[in-house]
């Protein structure tokens, strides 16, 4: 078996030209284009800001003909670490990414459900449905919500005319904003992962469960969640790693006290045009997600396993 | 199946009503002669009138649709490639660390990519002067570093669940494999390369955050046009140009859709 693997496997080889270039071509783009810069972001974070363009003052600098001096700055992580605003900011970007990832899950687990459950010629149209909304303009769908949450909006609007509250609800410019569009943005990009997950499910312990008579939703309990749990965490990581670092919701929808990392990096290099500092919270942002991305590759890498 | 779980369905229904309720409101109000989001001063196009009249937003667009059309260009080239070594050759020295670098960009937070991209294009034109200043060449280099990750995600699925025998029938009658990938493979994986150029061009003209970082002044893109006036709040204008967008995306979508069904049902008659 292993063998005849193997053969199809080199055969299939032979069939790509130039391999080279294949391999080469995207891979050196990425390492230059993707790779790269980040040593660059952590050179930045150490260096000290002045008034000038570029506005940072390289550590290493040539004094005369081969002298070089090497003055590092960590400044800036002091001061990430000592004042407290980038501490609440970062609690706040993890705080929003985890609570927003477990309504993505809590929303987009049945929607992905009922879709694997349906007759398969439905599947590819309530599919789409989904994914249709993400093709068009993300910004303009976050701004959508201003419309329908702000105080004279339509959500108040129409809660107000029925006669459920007599007082406009704050909803804009407050955490509960930032949720929802978080949730309504990344919903799609969860429900895809889980429905690739359920659709393939062994169903034959489903059918051996009903035949000795387990009630549906303990045959869901008991069979389809557990095996669904890597599609789960894979699809989780790839709400809540993007969320962690996400400008445009808490900028449009949230309040001045909704701190994420995000915008705090926005506002230090666009509006103070500090890049050493705003380098240094793209550093710390960096390292911290390095390990939900592990946990991401892991669960996907297992998820397509149990599929094959 | 909708009759044994009534409870599942009614949830998905409520999901797809969470999912276009702000799409239809933008829609309706693009409509509106008033420029309250709650009253109904009757309907006026009067909005897509001024518009067609905004200069600088008409200008944003063009550079937009330019920098996107190239950009899901070259993503597309250097998508498939990457899809073809993750796909076809395994254990090729690069295989892995190609795995991870074409992951991560599919969910590292924009606003590291578009600083950490600003600082390299800085350090590049120090030490070899190119690019030369930032505008439309640094914004598509950007672009298409981030979206070629998505066209491989795409291109990677079709070509794993490709039927690989009339490749091998062609290589076994003596064909050259650079004549077989170009006959037979490109064919084959068509729609997975006409669905990524489209996933890239929509990722392009969406880009707020990475264009931001890594423009120039005079290289203003459509986005940041768009954020600058939403800022400011509701905007009529803004919702004229949505509607615009999510009809020309759902045709394209939906054309899209329904050939390929089609293809799929015709494919499952015959076999």
């Amino acid at each position: 078996m292993n063998d005849w693997l193997l053969q199809l496997n080199n055969r299939i080889r032979t069939l790509v030209p130039g391999k080279g270039l294949i391999v080469g071509a995207p891979w050196f783009w990425l390492a230059l284009f993707f790779v790269l810069p980040f040593l660059f972001v952590l050179k930045i974070s150490l260096a000290e800001p002045q008034l000038a363009q570029p506005p940072y003052q390289d550590w290493i600098r040539e004094i005369e003909d081969g002298l070089i001096t090497i003055k590092l700055n960590f400044g800036n992580y002091a001061m990430l670490w000592e004042d407290e605003l980038y501490r609440d900011a970062l609690w706040g970007s993890f705080e929003i990414a985890a609570i927003s990832t477990f309504f993505c899950l809590l929303i987009g687990y049945p929607m992905a459900y009922a879709i694997a459950l349906s007759p398969t010629h439905w599947r590819m149209p309530l599919l789409m449905l989904v994914i249709l909304p993400f093709w068009t303009s993300f910004l303009i769908r976050v701004y959508a919500w201003i419309g329908i949450l702000k105080n004279n909006g339509l959500l108040n609007h129409f809660l107000m005319s029925i006669g459920l509250i007599d007082q406009p609800l704050e909803i804009l410019h407050t955490p509960t904003a930032v949720y929802i569009g978080v949730v309504y943005s990344y919903l799609p990009f969860l429900v895809l992962p889980l429905y690739a997950t359920l659709v393939r499910l062994d169903n034959t312990l489903l059918e051996a469960a009903a035949d000795l008579g387990a009630r549906p939703w303990k045959q869901f309990l008991k069979i389809t969640l557990p095996q669904s749990v890597p599609g789960i965490l894979a699809g989780s990581m790839l709400v809540f790693i993007p969320v962690m670092g996400e400008f445009v919701i808490p900028d449009l929808l949230g309040g001045p006290d909704t701190l994420m990392i995000g915008k705090l990096m926005w506002t230090e290099f666009f509006s103070n045009k500090d890049w050493p500092l705003a380098s240094a919270l793209a550093s710390v942002l960096l390292v911290v997600l390095i390990i939900p991305f592990v946990l991401m590759r892991h669960y996907e890498q297992k998820a397509a396993e149990e599929l094959k | 199946m909708l009759k044994r779980y009534p409870l599942l369905f009614a949830l998905l229904f409520l999901g797809y009503a969470f999912l276009y309720l702000p799409i239809f409101s933008l829609i309706i109000y693009s409509f509106n002669e008033s420029r309250l989001v709650t009253v109904w001063g009757g309907f006026s196009t009067k909005w897509y009138g001024e518009l067609i009249n905004n200069g600088p937003l008409l200008d944003a667009a063009w550079l937009s649709i330019k920098i996107a059309a190239l950009n899901a260009s070259i993503a597309v080239v250097l998508g498939t490639l990457a899809a073809l070594t993750l796909v076809r050759l395994r254990g090729i020295r690069g295989h892995k660390s190609l795995g991870v670098m074409v992951t991560a960009p599919l969910v590292m937070p924009e606003i590291i990519i578009g600083l950490s991209l600003l600082l390299l294009f800085v350090a590049m034109e120090d030490l070899i002067g190119w690019p030369a200043g930032r505008g439309q060449t640094t914004i598509l280099l950007a672009h298409v570093t981030f979206s070629m990750a998505y066209v491989t995600v795409i291109v990677q699925s079709r070509l794993a669940h490709m039927d690989t025998s009339i490749e091998e029938a062609a290589l076994d009658l003596g064909a050259r494999p650079v004549k077989v990938f170009f006959a037979i493979t490109l064919p084959m994986i068509a729609p997975a390369l006409a669905a990524g150029w489209l996933l890239a061009f929509t990722l392009s003209m969406d880009d707020l955050v990475i264009a931001s970082f890594v423009s120039g002044p005079g290289s203003t893109t459509l986005p940041m046009v768009v954020y600058s006036s939403v800022r400011l709040g509701v905007s009529p204008q803004i919702n004229a140009l949505a509607t615009i967008i999510i009809a020309v995306v759902s045709t394209a979508v939906l054309i899209a859709g329904v050939t390929m069904y089609r293809k799929e049902l015709k494919a499952q008659r015959k076999s």
